[in-house]
């Protein structure tokens, strides 16, 4: 074993989001990943900004109005976008990381199959759905009220 | 043969490190002729013999077998062996070694965490009866259904392709990796074997599969259709049951005695040695 | 062992997010299209309808369900992304540490919160 001989040679973090010319699932991961991350930050300020139900009437009303304003609105709307692919990828994967979706072992004979092809429908699917709605959230968002 | 769109010379950009010389590793240019049916490993061949003898890589069967060559062709994880300058389109190949290895020298990586991963996981039959195992006295017995579920994973060479390709790799040294996981999920789905327990001691802990996110990447590079991301995903949901109390307990392959009282016709010939027993 | 136990858990509190967040996104942003929960008209975060979504046992309960799941899933989360960055031991058990306090007392303050709401709510 050479242990301290040569170049580490780790991507780091740049492997996570690229580090290559690599397939469309990365990507999915990738985003994933940020808009957990995402979600995570506004899940918990949201947790202490709507507390102030408990103080009453008042402190709920001082705290709402100082989270509105288009800024706030826009950055919700942004929530929203990243909810609804964490949400819609996140039921993808919950399927797809118990093994269902992704095909029966197969004899690997050139060109290979592998998951990712019985995956594709389903990513499709989902990133379609995600579409749909992204665009009702801004109709919701910005239209309608 | 023709060359395509291909020009007559083929500019090989390859990252070269040295240990003890070099800090960090440098890509060089040389450029060489294209042939017809030309691999990234033959273009090495051609650096070597005539233009730099102090080239290094790793490679031996040259036919897709060994698992030597695994390198990062023009960004991706491949086998230089396998990997046709036509099928790049490009007049330019940039080679570099195996990420989230360390390079030993130039396109060689040094693989060590890719064997320790593998062995901490008992990639082999395990089962109460050491003492068959030791001295067989038949062969086990096993469907060619039950075999099905595991065929395509034994076709693994140990590349690293998958491990250069994997993004949890890219950072996390105390991850198994996709080579070993997909192994560990070989033997434990194989109806011969017993040891979902043994490797269970690894693979419910930070080194398991929960590190493995989906990218597929690994899939998409192995040079020998094994999926390991497949195999990830199977064995997550071993795992998922197990720790609800519901894995289903299968059956252990029976030993199959040899044939007791029966008499050979004559004129037949005899059949070949058995394997074990 | 705790991997497996934790991402098991992983995997059932995003489901059960899935449809409690589901729910609480269709009251709060699709008001305009489907209108349920809000009985008093107007905005979904108009102090009526915190009131009259709060006078309800079941909502409440759910609030807390979700809440529970939710720091647990986001958390578990965040704590994978900060050890798949290869930490040292000491400061992946501080993490861990930091990640459950914050987890622990978050859910004590929304728990607060949501119980308070209700029993204020159930006077009105």
């Amino acid at each position: 074993m050479v242990k301290d001989r040569g170049h580490p040679n780790r991507l780091g973090i740049w492997g996570w989001f690229g580090g290559g010319s690599w397939g469309p699932d990365r990507y999915l991961y990738s985003l994933h990943r940020v808009t957990g991350l995402g979600l995570l930050l506004y899940f918990l300020l949201h947790i202490v900004v709507t507390s102030s139900r408990a103080l009453g009437q008042g402190a709920w009303e001082e705290s709402m109005a100082r989270v509105s304003g288009p800024v706030f609105m826009l950055g919700e709307y942004l929530v929203f976008v990243a909810f609804a692919f964490h949400a819609i990828n996140g039921v993808r994967l919950l399927f797809a990381e118990l093994g269902y979706g992704i095909g029966k072992p197969i004899e690997p004979i050139y060109p290979y199959r592998t998951c990712l092809d019985d995956q594709r429908p389903w990513a499709l699917g989902a990133l379609v759905l995600i579409a749909a709605l992204i665009v009702v959230g801004a109709l919701d968002f910005f239209v309608w009220h | 043969m023709s060359n395509g769109n291909l020009p007559e010379q083929i500019v090989f950009r390859i990252r070269r490190f040295s240990p003890g010389r070099d800090k960090e590793p440098v890509w060089k240019e040389y450029r060489v002729a294209y042939e017809a049916g030309m691999t990234v490993l033959d273009g090495l061949w051609r650096i070597k013999e005539s233009i730099d003898p102090t080239l290094a890589w790793r490679a031996s069967c040259r036919m897709g077998v060994c698992g030597s060559c695994g390198m990062l062709i023009n960004g991706s994880a491949m086998l230089g062996c396998n990997t046709q300058i036509s099928e790049l389109a490009s007049s330019v190949v940039s080679v570099a070694p195996l990420p989230n290895f360390p390079i030993v020298r130039d396109l060689v990586p040094d693989l060590q965490l890719l064997f320790d991963d593998h062995a901490a996981l008992s990639p082999y039959i395990i089962r109460a009866d050491s003492a068959e195992q030791e001295n067989p006295t038949g062969e086990y017995y096993q469907t060619s259904k039950e075999m099905e579920t595991y065929l395509q994973f034994t076709y693994c060479i140990k590349c690293a392709c998958c491990m250069a390709a994997c993004p949890t790799c890219a950072t996390d040294a105390l991850y198994s990796g996709p080579m070993a996981l997909t192994q560990a999920h070989r033997y434990n789905t194989d109806t011969r074997d017993d040891g979902f327990e043994v490797r269970k001691q690894v693979l419910a802990g930070e080194a398991g599969p929960w590190r493995c996110h989906f990218a597929g990447e690994c899939s998409r590079v192995c040079p020998k259709g094994v999926d390991p991301a497949k195999a990830i995903q199977f064995m997550k949901r071993q795992l998922v049951a197990d720790a609800l109390g519901l894995r289903k307990k299968r059956p252990l392959a029976p030993l199959l005695k040899k044939p007791e009282g029966i008499q050979r016709r004559p004129g037949i010939a005899e059949a070949p040695e058995p394997t074990v027993g | 062992m705790r991997d497996q136990k934790l991402w098991t858990w992983h995997l059932a509190a995003g489901a059960i997010i899935l449809v409690l967040l589901g729910l609480h996104m269709v009251i709060m942003h699709l008001d305009a299209l489907v209108g349920i929960f809000n009985p008093a008209g107007g905005h979904p975060i108009d102090w009526a309808n915190v009131v009259a979504r709060g006078q309800s046992l079941a909502f409440t309960a759910t609030y807390i369900l979700l809440l529970g799941a939710g720091l647990f899933h986001g958390l578990y989360g965040l704590r994978n992304i900060l050890f798949e960055l290869d930490p040292a031991p000491p400061l992946k058990r501080a993490l861990s540490w930091v990640l459950l306090l914050v987890g622990v007392g978050l859910f004590i303050l929304g728990t607060w919160a949501a119980w308070v709401g209700h029993q204020v709510a159930s006077m009105t």
